[in-house]
C-alpha cells in the first residue's frame, strides 16, 4: 500500500530546488493564462498542492500565480475550483489581495472556495461577516436557486459556530430556528426527482406525486425524517438531512440555558407584551413559513403537541426537535431492508436520545412527555447487546432525568455495570463511549449510583483487554473507585489484572475453539479454565461485583496454572499498566485510609510481594510501587511500624528476602529503624527494641558471613548498608545494644582488609559498605550524640521554622521584603 | 464537527524514526482555532499553519502508537489484500477510538476515530459531544471510497497525486465536517456524484 514510490514523491517534493521550484511556478503560471485548461494544467496543479503539502513550512506563491489561481475558484470545472482552493489553503494570501468578504458574489459560493474562506479566516469579524452573508443568500433566494450553494449552508455555518458562536445575531439566530423548523417538520412528503407510480404507458401528464417511503417499505404516514426513502430528493428534503445533522450542535450551542418559562406561560396574556415583537415574527404569512399549511397528512407525532404557532421561534424549534426524535424512535423499530440502514437506525437512536436529553434539560417539564418513549426504548433494547452503544445515552438520560420523574434505573445500571463489561469489554468503540461517560458523570454516578463503586472488578475488564487504549481513562476514573471498604479488594484485583487479562483470552478462546485441540497442542491454561475443579478460581477473576472476599487462597495455583501466559502480548501489555496505575490507587487510598486500613495494606504489600505473575519486569515494577508506598503510610503513620512490628520483623527476619525482594526489604528495614521507638509510637518497648535488633543482626550476620546461596547474586549493597544503619539507630535507642554493634562493625573492617569478600564483588561497593560502617561506629562511641543524630526529637525532624522564636523573626522579614519588593 | 480527517502510514517507513507516521493525506476543517483564542492570539498566518501541521502530526504519531499495540496485542497475522479486494481489506482492517486528551494537541478533548489497513491508517478526529456510531460509519464509508477510487491497495500513489478527489469525496460526504445522517438513497445519490467526478 505505502511504497518506495509514494516515498520518494514526498521526499522529492520536500527536496526541490529553489530554481527548480521557481521555473515551474512561471511554467504553471502560463499555463493558466490559457483560454482552455487541459491535462497538463491540472497534473500541474497537483504536482504543486503536493509540494505545498509536503512540508509544515510555509512556501509563498509569487504574486502572479496567485493571481492566476484566484479566477480558478469560481470556475465552472468543479476539479479547477478544487485544486485552486486546495492550493491557495496551503499557502498564505497576499496581503492586501485576501478574498474580500462582502465582494464575492454568495450566491456563486460554492463549497470549496467557502473552504478557503474558512481557512483563511483572520478574526471574529471574518467570520461574522461571512455568516451574515450566507444568511442573507439563505433569505433571498430564489426558489430557483443553484442546489449546492444552499445546501453548504448549514455545514459551514455549523463549522463558525462550532469556534465562535457570537458570530451570529439575535435576528439571525431567529431567522435560522424558523427555517430550521420548515426544514425539519414542513419538508415535502412526495418523492423529489419526477418519480412517478405510473407504468411503462404514463406520460408525463398522469404523473402523479409518489409519496416517500419508509426504510422496511411501507409507505410513509407522517412527517419526513432521514430515515425516510425515495427515488429522488427535494430540495427540502435534502435540506432536512442537513438540518437534522446540525441540530444536536445547535440546540447545545443555543439553548444550553434552560428556559423557565413553559408553553403555558408563552401564551398567557402577561408575558404577551415581551413577546409580541417575536410572536408577530412567527405570525408571518411568507412563502416561507409552512406552518400555515400542515398537509392533508394528519401527523401521529405532532396531533399531540399544543398549539406550537403561539410560542416564539426558539420555543418551537424545541417543540419540532422533539417531535422529530419521537418520529426517529418509532421509525427505528421498523426492520430496515438494508444493512446500512440498520446502522443509521442505530446512529439516528443515539442523536434522538441524546437531543431529547438536551430538550428536557432545557425544558424540564418535557421529561414527563419524554420518559414514558424512552422507557419503551430501553425495554425494547435492553436484552439486545448490538444496541449497547445506543443505551449508553438512554443511560445518560436516565442519568439526568431519572430521579426528577421518579423512575427506577435500577435495570439501567445493571445493564451498564453488569452485562456490558463483562461480555463487551472487547469492543473498543463500546469501552471507549462507556468509559468516557463513567468520566462525564462521575460526581452524578458517585452521589446517585452506589453500584459504581463496587463494579470494579467488572469495569477493570476493560483495562485488562485492552490497556494501552482505555489506560488514560482509568488515570481519570481509578480516584473515584476507592473506597475504605473495597480498597483492600481493588488492591488485590489490579495486582492481579495479568491474570484476568489471561482469564478473559481463555474464556474467549474456549467459546471459539473445539473442546479438544486436534493433534494435542492444547494450553494447559485452557484445559484448566475448562475442567471443573479448577475452574473456580478463574470464575473469582471473572466476577461482576465487588464483596465476595479480597482474594483468593489458592491464589498461587492460579498463577502456576497461568504461568504459560506471561509472555501472551495482551498480558505483556496490560502488566505494564498495573504499576501506574498502583501509584494513582495509593495517592487515592492514603487520602481515606484510617490506621486499621493502611495496616492492612502493609500487610497486603507484604503478602503479595512473593504472589504475583512471574513476567520478568512485572514483579521488579510492583517492588518498586511497593517500596515507595510503603514508606509513605509508614512516613504518615510512624505508629504502624510498632503496630505491625510482628509481621515486618518477620518479614525482614527472612533472609531469603534479602535475595529475592531486596527493594521491599531495603524499605522494610529502613521503615523499622526509623520508626521502632518511643517517639514515634509509646508503646515501643526495650523488649521489643531488642528483639527486632536480634532479627536484623541475624540476617547480617548471614549475609556477610559467606558467599550467597547458589543460583542468587550477591546481596546488593544498599541492603547491607541499610540494615547497618537500622542496627546503628536501634543501638541508639537501647544502649546496652552498642556493644554488639560496634563489636559487629569492626570484625567487618577487619575482614574487608584482606581483601574480597565472597558476599561482595564489588571494590567500590565494598569500600562504601566500609566506610559507612566506620562511620556508624565512630558515632556509636558517643552514645548521647549518637542518639540525637539516629534519633532525632520530631521537632527537629519536622521543623515549623515559624514557631522557633529564633527563626522566625528573619522568615518574617523575609517574606515582607519579597512581598513589598516590586520586581 | 469533525476537526479533520487524516491518511497516514501505520507501518515502519525508512526515513522516519520508529514512533512517526507520514502523513499523506491531511484536511483540517473550519477557521483556524488559533486565531479566536488569546493565547495564539500573536502567531502569524504562516505560524498558525505550522502549528496545525504539527498537531496533525501528534494525531497521526498517537494513532500510529495505537494501531501497532493493538496489531501486537491481537496477534493476527495481517491480510495482504490486493487490488479487487477493497470489501476484504475493509473487513480485516482493525478499528478504535484513541482519546486526546485536552491541550493533546487540541484545546479540547477530542476522540481520534481510526480504522487501519494494512500499512495504512485512516483516522477522524471528532468532538466529543459527536456522534460516534455515525462517524465510524462515516469513516468506513470515506475508507471504502477512497481504497476504490484512488486504487490504494496497489502500489500506484495516486493518494499524494489525485488528492482532489479525497477533497471531492469529502466536500459530499463529509462536508466541511459535518457528519451526515444519509440513508442508502441519499447515499447513493451523493456517491453518484462523486463516481462522475472521479470518471473525469
Amino acid at each position: 500500500m505505502y511504497s518506495h514510490g509514494s516515498e520518494s514523491l514526498i521526499k522529492q517534493a520536500r527536496d526541490i530546488q529553489e530554481a527548480e521550484l521557481k521555473k515551474f511556478y512561471r511554467r504553471l503560471a502560463k499555463l493558466l493564462q490559457g483560454k482552455e485548461l487541459g491535462h497538463e494544467a491540472m497534473d500541474s496543479l497537483q504536482r504543486l498542492h503536493l509540494i505545498l503539502s509536503a512540508t509544515k513550512f510555509t512556501r509563498t506563491l509569487p504574486a502572479e500565480l496567485q493571481k492566476g489561481l484566484l479566477p480558478l475558484l469560481s470556475s465552472p470545472v468543479e476539479q479547477l475550483q478544487l485544486l485552486s482552493s486546495a492550493v491557495l489553503r496551503e499557502t498564505l494570501p497576499l496581503s492586501g489581495e485576501e478574498l474580500n468578504y462582502t465582494q464575492e458574489d454568495v450566491l456563486q459560493l460554492n463549497s470549496h472556495t467557502a473552504a478557503l474562506l474558512l481557512s483563511q479566516a483572520g478574526s471574529r469579524a471574518d467570520l461574522s461577516s461571512l455568516c451574515a452573508q450566507l444568511l442573507r443568500s439563505l433569505e433571498s433566494r430564489q426558489s430557483d436557486g443553484p442546489t449546492h450553494s444552499l445546501m453548504q449552508t448549514l455545514p459551514i455555518l455549523n463549522t463558525i459556530i462550532t469556534h465562535s458562536p457570537e458570530c451570529l445575531t439575535e435576528d439571525h439566530l431567529t431567522l435560522l430556528s424558523k427555517k430550521i423548523v420548515d426544514w425539519l417538520r414542513y419538508a415535502s412528503i412526495t418523492q423529489g426527482g419526477g418519480a412517478s407510480s405510473g407504468g411503462f404507458f404514463t406520460g408525463p401528464r398522469s404523473r402523479q406525486p409518489v409519496p416517500t417511503a419508509e426504510l422496511d417499505g411501507t409507505v410513509s404516514g407522517d412527517f419526513f425524517t432521514v430515515l425516510c426513502v425515495g427515488q429522488g430528493f427535494t430540495d427540502d428534503q435534502w435540506m432536512n438531512v442537513y438540518s437534522f445533522s446540525m441540530l444536536r450542535h445547535w440546540l447545545l450551542t443555543y439553548h444550553s440555558v434552560p428556559s423557565g418559562s413553559t408553553i403555558a406561560d408563552a401564551a398567557s396574556p402577561a408575558n404577551r407584551p415581551q413577546l409580541s415583537f417575536s410572536l408577530s415574527h412567527s405570525h408571518s404569512f411568507s412563502n416561507d413559513d409552512r406552518s400555515e399549511v400542515d398537509g392533508s397528512v394528519v401527523s401521529m407525532v405532532s396531533a399531540t403537541s399544543s398549539s406550537s404557532r403561539l410560542l416564539p421561534p426558539k420555543e418551537r424549534l424545541r417543540e419540532k426537535a422533539f417531535q422529530y426524535c419521537l418520529r426517529l424512535i418509532e421509525q427505528s423499530d421498523r426492520k430496515a431492508l438494508k444493512r446500512t440502514d440498520t446502522e443509521l437506525q442505530k446512529a439516528c437512536l443515539v442523536e434522538a436520545v441524546c437531543i431529547l436529553d438536551c430538550v428536557c434539560v432545557e425544558d424540564t417539564s418535557l421529561v414527563y412527555r419524554t420518559f414514558p418513549c424512552v422507557k419503551a426504548l430501553f425495554g425494547r433494547l435492553s436484552s439486545d447487546l448490538t444496541f449497547a452503544r445506543v443505551l449508553l445515552p438512554i443511560a445518560q438520560f436516565y442519568l439526568n432525568h431519572g430521579e426528577m420523574a421518579a423512575v427506577d434505573c435500577e435495570s439501567v445500571w445493571k445493564l451498564v455495570f453488569g452485562r456490558f463489561p463483562a461480555e463487551l469489554f472487547n469492543s473498543p468503540f463500546l469501552a471507549h463511549e462507556l468509559l468516557r461517560f463513567l468520566r462525564l458523570n462521575l460526581e452524578s454516578l458517585q452521589l446517585r449510583v452506589p453500584e459504581y463503586t463496587r463494579s470494579f472488578p467488572n469495569l477493570l475488564k476493560f483495562l485488562a483487554w485492552d490497556s494501552p487504549a482505555v489506560v488514560d481513562d482509568f488515570v481519570d476514573l481509578l480516584p473515584s473507585l476507592v473506597t475504605a471498604e473495597t480498597a483492600v479488594e481493588l488492591l488485590h484485583t489490579m495486582l492481579d489484572l495479568p491474570c484476568l487479562s489471561a482469564t478473559l483470552l481463555l474464556q474467549l478462546r474456549s467459546t471459539c475453539s473445539p473442546i479438544s485441540e486436534p493433534g494435542g497442542r492444547g494450553l494447559l491454561s485452557l484445559d484448566a479454565f475448562r475442567s471443573a475443579s479448577l475452574r473456580g478460581l478463574f470464575l473469582y477473576l471473572l466476577r461482576t461485583e465487588a464483596g465476595s472476599g479480597d482474594t483468593i487462597d489458592r491464589l498461587s495455583t492460579l498463577h502456576e496454572l497461568l504461568a504459560e501466559a506471561a509472555d501472551w502480548p495482551r498480558v505483556v501489555q496490560c502488566a505494564q499498566t498495573v504499576p501506574v496505575l498502583l501509584h494513582i490507587f495509593f495517592s487515592a487510598v492514603v487520602m481515606i485510609a484510617d490506621e486499621k486500613l493502611s495496616a492492612h495494606l502493609i500487610l497486603v504489600m507484604l503478602e503479595r510481594s512473593s504472589l504475583l505473575l512471574n513476567i520478568p519486569t512485572y514483579i521488579k515494577e510492583i517492588h518498586r510501587v511497593f517500596s515507595c508506598h510503603l514508606l509513605r503510610l509508614c512516613k504518615l503513620r510512624p505508629s504502624l511500624v510498632v503496630d505491625q512490628s510482628h509481621e515486618l520483623l518477620e518479614f525482614a527476619g527472612t533472609t531469603a528476602n534479602v535475595y529475592s525482594k531486596d527493594e521491599i526489604y531495603t524499605h522494610v528495614v529502613w521503615a523499622l529503624g526509623e520508626y521502632l521507638s518511643v517517639s514515634s509510637d509509646s508503646r515501643c518497648s526495650v523488649r521489643l527494641i531488642t528483639s527486632c535488633f536480634e532479627a536484623l543482626e541475624a540476617v547480617l550476620f548471614e549475609i556477610t558471613s559467606s558467599a550467597p546461596p547458589p543460583g542468587a547474586a550477591c546481596p546488593v549493597p544498599r541492603v547491607i548498608t541499610t540494615l547497618m544503619s537500622a542496627l546503628a539507630k536501634l543501638a541508639s535507642r537501647s544502649h546496652d545494644l552498642i556493644p554488639r554493634v560496634s563489636l559487629f562493625l569492626s570484625k567487618l573492617r577487619t575482614v574487608t582488609r584482606g581483601g574480597s569478600v565472597a558476599w561482595c564483588t564489588d571494590e567500590e561497593d565494598l569500600v562504601a559498605i566500609v566506610m559507612r560502617g566506620e562511620e556508624l561506629w565512630s558515632l556509636l562511641k558517643t552514645p548521647g550524640v549518637a542518639q540525637s543524630v539516629l534519633t532525632p526529637p520530631p521537632h527537629v525532624t519536622t521543623p515549623q521554622w515559624h514557631r522557633d522564636t529564633n527563626l522566625s523573626m528573619p522568615l518574617q522579614l523575609r517574606t515582607l521584603t519579597s512581598l513589598t519588593h516590586t520586581q | 464537527m469533525v476537526r479533520c480527517f487524516l491518511i497516514h502510514t501505520v507501518c515502519p517507513v525508512s526515513a522516519l524514526s520508529a514512533g512517526e507516521s507520514r502523513l499523506l493525506f491531511s484536511r483540517v476543517f473550519g477557521p483556524d482555532e488559533g486565531v479566536l483564542t488569546e493565547q495564539h492570539r500573536g502567531l502569524g498566518p504562516e505560524e498558525r499553519r505550522v502549528l496545525r501541521r504539527e498537531k496533525t502530526a501528534v494525531v497521526a504519531r498517537q494513532v500510529r502508537s495505537a494501531v501497532s499495540l493493538s496489531r501486537e496485542a491481537s496477534g493476527r497475522p495481517p491480510v495482504e489484500a490486493v487490488p479487487g479486494e477493497e470489501a476484504l481489506a475493509l473487513q480485516e482492517a482493525g478499528s478504535g477510538a484513541v482519546r486526546l486528551r485536552a491541550g493533546d494537541p487540541f484545546p479540547e478533548e477530542m476522540s481520534a476515530l481510526w480504522l487501519a489497513v494494512q500499512s495504512l491508517g485512516f483516522t477522524l478526529v471528532c468532538e466529543p459531544h459527536e456522534n460516534l456510531p455515525l462517524a465510524e460509519g462515516t469513516l468506513r464509508n470515506l475508507t471504502r471510497h477512497c481504497l476504490e477510487h484512488l486504487h490504494m491497495l496497489g502500489p500506484g500513489s495516486e493518494v499524494l497525486l489525485r488528492s482532489d478527489r479525497v477533497d471531492a469525496l469529502l466536500s459530499r460526504l463529509l462536508p466541511h465536517g459535518q457528519l451526515l445522517f444519509l440513508n442508502h438513497r441519499f447515499a447513493q445519490s451523493l456517491e453518484k456524484e462523486v463516481a462522475a467526478y472521479m470518471a473525469k
